[in-house]
């Protein structure tokens, strides 16, 4: 028997036996609804929760194409003002709730937590199951809202009342907006089981080995993402509780005295600035709960294709970790025009800045990663490049808006559009489309096709930035957003139309290339090149399954056993270029990891 | 040996290229506590449910300081609730007393009597809603009364979930014979804990409309 005390290993005997901590039982289906439909097993419940996010996510795409038309095209598509109110406000909330954040910790995290923490499963299955079907729930009723009479709520994606909840607002006096909450309440109860357990699994469910600090920084994303939603989810659930109330039963939490159309209503002393505050509280941690899983996600990204080791681990995590923690402290930056005390402005303007130090870092242990690496230009790689410069074009524009003088004539215009698209939008997104090309063949076994991954590539690199490069331009000429209608006149040149017209263009290639992406995973899945054990030659844990794609209880008989961290590329003095984290100092004498 | 004991900080501090950290490394269980996962993910509902009432509680202070802010009255019955809530601790202590002892009748038998309280307390707030409402005191009468039947709505569904949960405690002490005693005790000890919160979560909430 191998060793189980220091005293072993001092001796150099370092073939560790398996741990199995702690013993699971899982739950093996017996039927196909059992191992398709109401699955336990994290792999296929990342999958289920990646296809309604992206379905759903189809929805918010087709919005933007829509409000496009309208606003470079007024009248090929007939539409009215209401209509393109919905339009905005239903493809702001699922692109941000239902994709973003669906896709990142319910697709990835569920997919990815056990193969790469080296656990068979997530630790409570049959809550991570129930989870699934909560948030599918959450699906169901936000896109019911679209056949209520009325229609989808019409109020922004930040629901502000009092205009949320009142008739001249789409879907205000109907059920639109009620479906809306009760579909974000669904939600967050969803992602809380959920929740659960990404941060449980990952704090206790560990293979032996794998120290906190031998996390891929993936893991160490989603897991910093999964904890900020923790503390932020309620306060939507909260805003949600008590709009939901104001709407249905009449009281007064957010709703001042009002008079709307003529009628002066009951609502009586309610303060809208509260909702702000609530909805914020959690809006801009999401912000965060969005990007730092891509953090993470690209961290590997640049490391595995540029066959380096990640530049300056340590900093990465806490970096991650000090930017969720500011990420609270931040959210009245959204608010500097609802109009506050100057001393309050100046300290959201200055944490908001600050908030740059920890993502500076990042940035530019990427580029220090990258520096006199082995860049093999990969898809993921190509995806990785484009969202390091796509996110600091993003950041740039941040530290502009973050200062109370300069967001105030910029607030409400294109330049917030692009801004936060960038950031929070394409940025996330590349990283998404990056990584489905580098973890697809651990899914399927097989590549997706690379030409057709190129072209979509290039096409939504340059896409995105044809869409949102302009924007900018529009914000500093003085567009404002959320208009139903740009036409030329006193206040609006010719240059706006037609600025307009070559976003709009640039948004239906944009997003039709997205459907090439489709028919690459469906085509490829099925007859793309096989794949074989480990294509990348990764380091990480979820590559060193017996069986591809794993199966499960993902690790067969015995669990791995962590000896490194999940960067050794390039080791001097190591026969390959690559040494996996399961990989015992004894096969691999001769590598000085130290020197690396 | 392990690592379990180390805290969070040491452990991000560490410097797994070093040698000798390698080596201790090597030996790690893979866990961050030495806790049970099922007590972890308890504590991990209760951060969140804590959460979501302390915004709650924001909300409220941020609005009682309003000029028309009007108290509710509390009725005697909130009094007699409070106190069912208090002797199902108390209960569940002894409960938890038999448990370590192996003593399981007795812990069945006092398992009934906590779901005899937990029905009575909501039938007890149920009246209390009545008693408010016959005497006036509709949801949307003022501020005060939105957010007392916000607090006992939300407080009454944490304590459904806890008879869930409570309905699988005495499944599992119930058929004692087919599993694990230790399953059993853990199961007491978590229901217990949560029972606890949940009177603290009272207490907050009926102390802050009581004080306000």
């Amino acid at each position: 028997m191998a060793a189980d005390s220091y005293d072993d290993v001092a001796k150099n005997k370092d073939s560790i036996p398996s741990l199995e901590v702690p013993p699971q039982d899982l739950y093996h289906a017996k039927s196909w609804w059992t191992k398709y439909i109401f699955c336990q097993d994290a792999k296929v419940i990342g999958i289920q929760y990646a296809l309604t996010a992206v379905a759903i996510g189809m929805v918010g795409l087709v919005s933007s194409w829509l409000m496009r038309m309208q606003i470079a095209f007024p009248g090929v598509i007939p539409m009215e003002a209401g209509a393109y109110y919905q339009l905005v406000t239903m493809h702001g909330m699922i692109m941000v709730v239902y994709l973003l954040t669906a896709l990142f910790l319910g697709g990835f995290g569920n997919f990815l937590i056990p193969l790469m923490v080296g656990a068979r499963d997530m630790v409570f299955p049959y809550v991570n199951m129930v989870s699934f079907w909560v948030f599918f729930l959450a699906v169901i009723i936000l896109a019911a809202s679209y056949f209520v009479p009325g229609g989808p709520t019409g109020a922004g994606w930040t629901l502000y009342p009092p205009q949320a909840i009142t008739s001249g607002t789409p879907g205000g006096d109907g059920l639109g907006i009620v479906l809306m909450l009760v579909s974000l309440a669904v939600f967050v109860i969803g992602f809380t089981m959920g929740g659960l357990n990404y941060v449980i699994t990952i704090l206790q469910a560990r293979t032996r080995g794998m120290t906190l600090m031998r996390l891929p920084l993936t893991v160490w994303g989603i897991f910093t993402a999964t904890v900020l939603a923790l503390f932020a989810f309620p306060a939507l659930f909260v805003a949600g509780i008590m709009m939901t109330l104001d709407n249905m039963l009449g009281t007064s939490f957010f709703m001042p005295a009002i008079v709307e159309f003529g009628e002066r209503l009951t609502y009586d002393g309610g303060s809208p600035i509260l909702f702000q505050h609530l909805f914020w509280f959690f809006g801009h941690p999401e912000v965060y709960i969005v990007a730092l899983p891509a953090f993470g996600i690209v961290s590997d990204l640049i490391s595995v294709h540029a066959r380096k080791n990640i530049f300056g681990y340590r900093m990465m995590v806490w970096a991650i970790v000090v930017i969720g923690a500011l990420s609270f402290i931040v959210w009245a930056h959204h608010m500097y025009v609802a109009g506050m005390n100057p001393w309050f402005g100046f300290f959201f303007a200055t944490t908001t800045l600050i908030i740059a130090v920890p993502t500076a870092i990042k940035v530019y242990n990427w580029v220090l990663t990258l520096w006199r690496g082995n860049i093999k230009l990969t898809i993921p790689m190509l995806f990785a490049i484009a969202f390091i410069i796509t996110f600091v074009n993003g950041g740039l524009t941040g530290l502009f808006l973050g200062n109370v003088a300069v967001d105030v004539p910029l607030s409400d215009t294109y330049f917030v559009v692009a801004h936060f698209h960038m950031v929070m939008g394409i940025a996330p997104v590349l990283v998404i489309l990056g990584s489905i090309y580098h973890w697809f063949p651990l899914i399927t076994g097989r590549f997706l096709n690379e030409r057709l991954g190129r072209i979509h590539f290039w096409v939504t690199f340059i896409g995105s930035y044809s869409i949102y490069f302009p924007m900018h331009y529009l914000g500093f000429m003085g567009v404002t957003r959320r208009y139903f209608e740009v036409f030329e006149g006193d206040n609006f040149t010719y240059s706006i139309i037609g600025i307009n017209q070559f976003i709009t263009v640039a948004a239906l290639i944009t997003g039709a290339v997205q459907f090439l992406f489709f028919y690459n995973i469906i085509v490829s899945s099925k007859f793309g090149k096989k794949a074989g054990k480990n294509p990348w030659k990764a380091c990480s844990l979820e590559w060193q399954t017996p069986d591809v794609p794993p199966t499960h209880g993902n690790f067969g008989k015995d669990l791995p056993v962590v000896y490194r961290w999940a960067y050794d590329y390039s080791v001097p003095g190591a026969d390959k270029d690559y040494i996996t984290q399961d990989t015992p100092p004894s096969a691999v004498a001769n590598a000085k990891a130290e020197q690396t | 040996m392990s690592k379990n004991k180390e805290s969070i900080i040491n452990q991000l501090t560490q410097k797994p290229w070093e040698p000798a950290q390698v080596k201790v490394d090597n030996l790690h269980e893979g866990k961050t506590f030495n806790l049970h996962v099922g007590k972890l993910g308890l504590r991990y509902l209760m951060v969140v449910s804590t959460i979501m009432f302390c915004l709650f509680i924001v909300t409220y202070a941020d609005r009682m300081v309003y000029d028309d802010w009007v108290r509710m009255p509390e009725p005697f019955l909130l009094w007699i609730n409070t106190l069912i809530l208090v002797i199902s601790s108390f209960v569940f202590i002894r409960i938890q007393l038999a448990s370590k002892k192996n003593n399981f009748e007795k812990a069945r038998r006092e398992l009934f009597f906590i779901g005899f309280l937990a029905v009575l307390f909501l039938i007890g707030q149920l009246l209390v809603w009545q008693d408010l409402v016959q005497a006036g005191y509709y949801v949307s009468g003022s501020p005060a009364n939105g957010y007392f039947y916000v607090f006992t709505t939300l407080h009454g569904f944490h304590l459904l979930g806890g008879l869930i949960y409570w309905a699988m405690t005495i499944n599992k002490v119930w058929k004692l014979e087919n599993i694990v005693i230790r399953k059993a005790k853990h199961t007491i000890e978590l229901c217990a804990i949560y029972w606890h919160f949940l009177l603290a979560v009272w207490i907050v909430l009926f102390g802050l409309m009581l004080f306000s």
